[in-house]
C-alpha cells in the first residue's frame, strides 16, 4: 500500500516489517524520529520487541551486542556525534560477527553544531566492518532497510543504511509499504549461527593471540565478498517477491557518456534532472549511483566507466588532508586498469548547504572543459572568506 | 546457610591467573553459589586474560567477553533478548574489575542500575588497573604506590565508594565480600540469584603481584581488610536496609598496611591519618545501619 512517509519513518515500519527483537538507541536529532515511532510501536504492541532506552549511544550498540550474541533481531538508528560515539564498538560487532542492523542518519560532525546533511560521519567508519548502503529516497530506505536484516544475518556482518539528513530523513514521499506477508516470506525468522547458550556453553570474543587473529580477520573480508554476491542474489528475491530493484550501483545512461558524474544519497535525485536536461542539449553526460559503499563494488565501477572519457565524483564529504572519500574509492578502484579515465574529485554540499542543479552543471562543465584534474579535489561554491588562519 | 551445591565446580582449573589471584578464587566461590545456569559477561579485565585464550576455556558457562566499558549495557542486552526468548530465569551475570565498574564502565553500570535491570553485577575489586600492570583507578585507596602513582606521588585521595554510589540508586541489592570470607561470599551470590532487578556484589580481591605480597598473603590479607574495618562486610537493600555482617575486633590499620609493598613508603604519621579516615569511614556505616535500624 501506497503511504504518504517521512524518510524516518521508511526506516520505522521496515523495522516493524522485519519484526525486530530487541532496539536499543539514544536520541540524536535528526534520527529521533526513527526510534519515537518505533517506541511507540512496541509501547502499543504493534511490534513485539524490548526497546531499551539507554544512556548513551555507546551503550546502545553495546546493549545490542549483548542481545544479537544472544540471537535475536536487533535493530539502532544514530547519527554524526552518536556514531562516533559508538567507533569502539562498530568494530566489536562486525569482530563478533553479529548481524546488527542499523539506520544512520548522515549528518554533520561538530564543531560548530550543525545539524544537516554531511556523510563524513559514517564515511569516517568505513574500516570498521559494517556493510554501508547510501539512500536515495523514501522507498529506497524502506526496501533497504528490511533487505538490511536479510543480507546481515546471511553473512555475519552488521548492516548500516544510511540516509541524508532533513533532504531524506524529514521529507515526506509517497513510499509503498509491503504487507506483513510478503516481508515474513522474503525475511525468515533469524535463526543464528552461533548464540549464548547453556546447553553448549562457549566463550566468545576472548584473547585472539597472533597465531589466530589474522585468520578471523581474513574471515570477515570473506564474508564481506560473500555479502557482494548474496547482495544480487537477494535483490532478485526481494524483486520477485515486492517487485523492485534498487542496485549496488545504478548506471543511468552511461553507455555512450563522455563525463559520468559518480554520487551517492539525495545528490543522486537531483542529478538525474541535470542529466536529462544535459542530454535534451545533445551533452553526452551519464550518472552513476553508487548505493553500496561497503563492499566496494569494484568491477561494476570498473566495467560501468569503461566507455567515458572523464569522470566526475561529488562528495558531500571529505578526508582532511587528502580529498573527498567517494573519489578516493573511485581512484582506488581504477589505478589498476591501463587508461581509465581521470577523476575529477568534486566537494560540495558540506554541512547541509544545498546541493542545486546549478551546481551540479558547474561541475559538469568544468570537467567537461578541463584537459586534467588539477588537484586531489574542487571545492564547489566555497563563499569568500578570510583564509589567513595560522599566518601573521 | 542453605547451599546445595558446594561440591560443584564451574570453573575449571588451568587458568592463567597468577598464583594466589583472589580474583580467582572469587569466580570460584562466586560460581558455586549461582550454578551454571548463568551466562556471564566479562569486560576487559585481568579475567579477560585469566579465563583463557581461544579456543580455551576456563568456565564452565558461556561467557561473553565484552569491551572495557561495556558491563552494564551489555549485560541488559542479554538480559532483553533472554527475556523476549520467554528466557527469565537464565541469570545474568556482569564480571567486571573496579576500574570495569568504578571508572570507565561507571555511565554504564549506572545506567543498567536506574532501569532497574534484571541482572547481577559482581565487581572484583583488586584496588587498580592489574591487567595493564598495576596503575591507579579511583578504587586505588589512599596511602597506594601503582606505576602511576609512584614514588612521592603515592595516591593522596581516597578510594570511592562505589557501594554507596549504588545505594543512591536505590538498588534492590548491594553488598560486599571477601575471598576470605567465603561462606558469607556464597550466601550473597545465592540472595542476590534469587532476587529481581540490579543486584550488585562488591567482592575485595587481593592480587599478591599488583599489591607486593608472597602469594601465600593473599586471603590472610583480605581477612585483615575486613577486621581492620578497611573493607566491611555489609549489604543494602533497596538502597535502605543496612546489615553489617562482621564486627571487627579492634584491629589497627598498621600491620595491614606493613605486609604489602604498595604501602612501605608510608610513614608513622601517614599511617596515623590513614587510621583516621578508616576509622571516620566504618562510624558513618554504623550510622547508617542504626538509622536505618531506627527507621525499620
Ligand atoms: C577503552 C579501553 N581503554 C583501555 C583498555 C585497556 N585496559 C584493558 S584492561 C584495563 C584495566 C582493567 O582494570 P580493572 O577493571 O581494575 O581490572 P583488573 O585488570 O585489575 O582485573 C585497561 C586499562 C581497554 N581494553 N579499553
Ligand atoms: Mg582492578
Amino acid at each position: 500500500m501506497r503511504h504518504v512517509l517521512e524518510g524516518s519513518h521508511a526506516v520505522s515500519e521496515a523495522v516493524r516489517l522485519a519484526r525486530a527483537q530487541v532496539i536499543s538507541a539514544y536520541p540524536i536529532t535528526p534520527q529521533t524520529h526513527i526510534v519515537e515511532q518505533l517506541s511507540e510501536y512496541c509501547a502499543n504492541g504493534t511490534l513485539n520487541a524490548r526497546f531499551l532506552r539507554v544512556e548513551s549511544e555507546h551503550s546502545a550498540l553495546a546493549a545490542l551486542i549483548g542481545a544479537a550474541s544472544s540471537g535475536v533481531r536487533t535493530f539502532t538508528a544514530t547519527s554524526s556525534q552518536g556514531l562516533a560515539l559508538m567507533h569502539e564498538l562498530l568494530h566489536w560487532a562486525s569482530g563478533a560477527r553479529l548481524p546488527i542492523v542499523m539506520a544512520q542518519v548522515n549528518r554533520a560532525m561538530a564543531p560548530g553544531w550543525n545539524i544537516w546533511a554531511d556523510q563524513t560521519d559514517s564515511l569516517a567508519q568505513r574500516d570498521t566492518g559494517w556493510v554501508q548502503f547510501y539512500c536515495e529516497n523514501g522507498q529506497e530506505v524502506l526496501d533497504t532497510t528490511i533487505q538490511a536484516f536479510r543480507l546481515a544475518e546471511w553473512v555475519n556482518l552488521p548492516v548500516m543504511v544510511n540516509l541524508d539528513a532533513f533532504f531524506l530523513s524529514h521529507t515526506y514521499e509517497p513510499v509503498d509499504v509491503p504487507d506483513q506477508k510478503s516481508v515474513d516470506s522474503f525475511l525468515p525468522p533469524y535463526k543464528p549461527r552461533f548464540q549464548l547458550d547453556l546447553a553448549n556453553p562457549c566463550a566468545f570474543n576472548q584473547l585472539a593471540p597472533p597465531n589466530i587473529y589474522m585468520e578471523m580477520r581474513h574471515n570477515i573480508q570473506m564474508a564481506m565478498d560473500e555479502a557482494f554476491t548474496f547482495f544480487e542474489q537477494m535483490e532478485e528475491e526481494f524483486g520477485t517477491i515486492l517487485g523492485r530493484r534498487h542496485g549496488a550501483v545504478e548506471a543511468i545512461r552511461c553507455d555512450d557518456a563522455e563525463v559520468i558524474l559518480i554520487t551517492s544519497g539525495t545528490v543522486t535525485s537531483t542529478s538525474r534532472q541535470v542529466v536529462a536536461k544535459l542530454r535534451e542539449k545533445g551533452e553526452k553526460v551519464g550518472l552513476l549511483k553508487i548505493k553500496l559503499f561497503r563492499p566496494f563494488p569494484l568491477n561494476l565501477l570498473r566495467e560501468l566507466t569503461k566507455p567515458a572519457s572523464k569522470i566526475a565524483v561529488i562528495d558531500r564529504n571529505f578526508s582532511f588532508g587528502a580529498s573527498g572519500i567517494f573519489a578516493q574509492e573511485v581512484k582506488a578502484a581504477l589505478c589498476n586498469f591501463p587508461g581509465h579515465p581521470p577523476v575529477y574529485g568534486y566537494v560540495a554540499g558540506l554541512g547541509g548547504r544545498d546541493i542545486t542543479t546549478e551546481v551540479i552543471e558547474d561541475i559538469y562543465w568544468l570537467t567537461k572543459n578541463s584537459t586534467a584534474p588539477e588537484n586531489e579535489s574542487s571545492w564547489v561554491g566555497l563563499r569568500e572568506v578570510d583564509h589567513a588562519v595560522g599566518q601573521s | 546457610m542453605q547451599l546445595d551445591n558446594l561440591n560443584r565446580e564451574h570453573m575449571c582449573s588451568g587458568h592463567v591467573g597468577c598464583p594466589g589471584c583472589g580474583a580467582a578464587l572469587a569466580m570460584r566461590f562466586l560460581l558455586k553459589a549461582l550454578g551454571n545456569k548463568t551466562i556471564m559477561i566479562i569486560p576487559a579485565c585481568c579475567w579477560s586474560i585469566i579465563a583463557g585464550p581461544y579456543p580455551q576455556s576456563t568456565l564452565k558457562i558461556p561467557v561473553l567477553h565484552s569491551a572495557f566499558e561495556t558491563g552494564g549495557a551489555v549485560a541488559s542486552g542479554v538480559r532483553a533478548a533472554h527475556d523476549i526468548k520467554g528466557d527469565t530465569e537464565t541469570t545474568v551475570v556482569t564480571w567486571a574489575g573496579d576500574g570495569g565498574t568504578f571508572d570507565i564502565g561507571f555511565q554504564a553500570l549506572s545506567g543498567a542500575v536506574e532501569r532497574n535491570e534484571n541482572f547481577i553485577y559482581v565487581c572484583y575489586d583488586n584496588e587498580a588497573y592489574m591487567n595493564t600492570g598495576v596503575q591507579r583507578s579511583s578504587s586505588t585507596p589512599y596511602g597506594a604506590w601503582t606505576t602511576t602513582t609512584p614514588g612521592q606521588h603515592w595516591k593522596r585521595l581516597r578510594k570511592k565508594n562505589i557501594v554507596e554510589a549504588l545505594v543512591a540508586h536505590r538498588i534492590p541489592y548491594a553488598a560486599t565480600a571477601s575471598i576470605a570470607f567465603p561462606e558469607d561470599l556464597m550466601r550473597k551470590a545465592k540472595k542476590a540469584k534469587d532476587m529481581a532487578g540490579s543486584r550488585f556484589i562488591h567482592i575485595f580481591s587481593s592480587c599478591p603481584t599488583g599489591w607486593g605480597m608472597p602469594s601465600e598473603m593473599s586471603v590472610k590479607i583480605a581477612r585483615m581488610a575486613v577486621q581492620t574495618t578497611i573493607f566491611p562486610l555489609y549489604e543494602v537493600e533497596d538502597g535502605l536496609r543496612y546489615t553489617i555482617n562482621y564486627t571487627p575486633k579492634g584491629y589497627l590499620v598498621n600491620e595491614y598496611f606493613r605486609l604489602q609493598g604498595r604501602f612501605k613508603h608510608l610513614t608513622e604519621e601517614d599511617l596515623e591519618s590513614i587510621q583516621e579516615m578508616v576509622d571516620e569511614d566504618w562510624n558513618l556505616l554504623l550510622r547508617k545501619a542504626g538509622v536505618a535500624l531506627e527507621t525499620s
